[in-house]
């Protein structure tokens, strides 16, 4: 269900302490996200583009991955060159296109894709469940960390219970139409799924109380920031800074 | 008979789910220091919720619940009898939900308070025991039906239990797994109860097993496994051979 493609791997990015990636990947994705200029857009690309590289990753897969937002954003380059106030760039029968909106589209598509390539790069290189202490660590809320852990435990339970059910329909000749029959069928297969999440999630609770559950939750993992992620740290906050200073045209 | 043998002492426990049939009927029912339980019964007969019952997870409308001497009321005391009593719930996916097999074998040894090196360390052991060393980093849905069972084995023997209960521990494994838990619980000196409907794995595990039916266990009807190889047909309900 959800694969993690890219946690495992033994590259410097893989190497680093998770922490520091995760600061790292949300600095970074917000000062991109902020910026408007493409002085400092393009850049924040090629430091996104170094990140993959320096992971080691297939990139193949990280290409596959980019299609399904940038599916998205096509969609985005049909609708807002029209609809934008601005200077006539080109038209396309009665429509429109004006150099503003390419200039958003453009802007859109590139922060898209770099924090998209840096959250692959930084985050999608740690497991889950490390990930899940790590959030901890930074002091993230147990509460918020345990929802995280215990959905991606689960998704993948509640996920074979549903083509369990799917396939119980399916072997009895269900074939979904437009009719209330089959409108029917789905809700109970919906309502059955939730029914059964519920129980499960019941039964869980009781499992972990049998092994001295308290409502603590205790973790096994400790993480050790060491020299290369402080070098890595240093470098990627003064990048940041760099693109900080692109945007806001800030000289020294 | 000391009673400080006496470690399950159920009296005239009832239990129902939604209040009209009972599933638990006046129930009564002791487990000694030593005592290897088998509880056969069919499908629906109440013997997962007894289970659930002992360890506190269920309340009984009527009865008395004493373990270890003390009579048990709320979860304040089921709490403290839980160190002492694993259960292996039936669905081992209830079991596991842990990212990975170390930190779920270990989840237990960290809530009785031990350090994250000592727990490790249980954690390691318990599975180089159970034969299932190089688990450790592995993700826990990912393993085969077999796999999750005896890891959640391993999640109950490494809080070091001194009374373990097992919900069809044997159910859905092939002919291996099966005759290695069946050995791995053989070579276990603790008092226990379990509960199969593979009389082979209980003749070998326990020695002496107890049917249920309508809420009850039928002492009177008490099984003495024994063994002989033959094969016929239904061989493996319960039935007795003339001597
Ligand atoms: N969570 C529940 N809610 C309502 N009824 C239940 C629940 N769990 C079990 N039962 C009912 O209680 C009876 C005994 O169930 P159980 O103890 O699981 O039997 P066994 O383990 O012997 O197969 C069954 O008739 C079952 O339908
Ligand atoms: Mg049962």
């Amino acid at each position: 269900m959800i694969e993690e493609q890219f946690s495992i791997g033994d590259s410097f990015v893989h190497n680093l302490d998770p922490r520091v990636k995760i600061i790292v990947a949300i600095i970074f994705s917000v000062v991109v996200a902020v910026s408007t200029s493409f002085s400092a857009l393009l850049p924040a690309l090629v430091v996104a583009v170094i990140l993959i590289l320096l992971a080691k990753l297939p990139v193949g897969k990280v290409f596959y991955r980019l299609l399904f937002v940038n599916g998205l954003i096509l969609f985005l380059w049909f609708l807002l060159p029209f609809t934008f106030q601005g200077d006539a760039l080109f038209t396309v029968g009665p429509l429109v296109g004006t150099k503003e909106g390419v200039l958003y589209v453009s802007q859109i598509t590139f922060k898209s894709n770099t924090i998209l390539l840096a959250m692959i790069a930084l985050l999608a290189t740690i497991p889950i469940s490390t990930l899940g202490h790590a959030m901890r660590q930074l002091y993230v809320p147990d509460k918020a960390v345990h929802l995280f852990l215990f959905t991606y435990r689960y998704i993948h339970v509640i996920f074979q219970e549903y083509q369990r059910l799917v396939n119980a329909m399916r072997i009895r000749g269900f074939i979904p139409k437009t009719n209330i029959h089959t409108y029917k069928s789905y809700a109970y297969l919906v309502g059955i799924l939730l029914v059964r999440s519920y129980d499960r999630a019941e039964r869980i609770h009781k499992a972990m109380l049998c092994r001295g559950f308290t409502g603590r939750y205790y973790t096994l993992s400790r993480f050790s920031v060491r020299t290369r992620d402080l070098v890595y740290l240093t470098v990627m906050l003064a990048a940041i800074l760099g693109l900080v200073m692109l945007q806001w045209r800030v000289t020294i | 008979m000391e009673s400080n043998n006496l470690i399950i002492n159920l009296k005239d426990i009832s239990f129902s789910y939604s209040g009209d049939k009972p599933v638990l009927d006046n129930l009564s029912f002791q487990l000694l220091r030593g005592d290897r339980i088998g509880l056969v019964g069919p499908n629906g007969s109440g013997k997962t919720t007894l289970l659930h019952v002992i360890m506190g997870l269920l309340r009984p409308l009527s009865g008395t619940i004493e373990l270890f001497g003390k009579t048990a009321h709320e979860e304040k005391d089921f709490r403290a009898i839980r160190k002492k009593i694993g259960l292996l719930f039936q669905d081992p996916d209830d079991q596991l939900f842990s990212p990975t097999v170390l930190e779920d074998v270990a989840f237990g040894p960290l809530n009785l308070g031990k350090s994250p090196e000592e727990a490790r360390d249980i954690a390691s052991q318990t599975l180089v025991g159970l034969d299932l060393s190089g688990f450790e980093n592995r993700i826990t849905y990912k393993l085969s039906g077999g796999e999750k069972k005896l890891v959640s084995l391993a999640t109950v023997l490494a809080m070091d239990p001194e009374v373990l209960l097992l919900d069809e521990p044997t159910n859905g494994l092939d002919d291996e797994t099966e005759e290695k838990i069946t050995d791995i619980l053989k070579g276990l000196s603790l008092s226990c109860i379990f509960i199969s409907h593979n009389l082979d794995f209980l003749f070998e595990t326990t020695n002496r097993v107890y049917a249920m039916a309508d809420g009850k266990i039928l002492l009177d009807e008490t099984l003495v496994p024994h063994s002989h190889v033959h094969t016929h047909r239904f061989g493996r309900l319960p039935h007795e051979h003339k001597p």
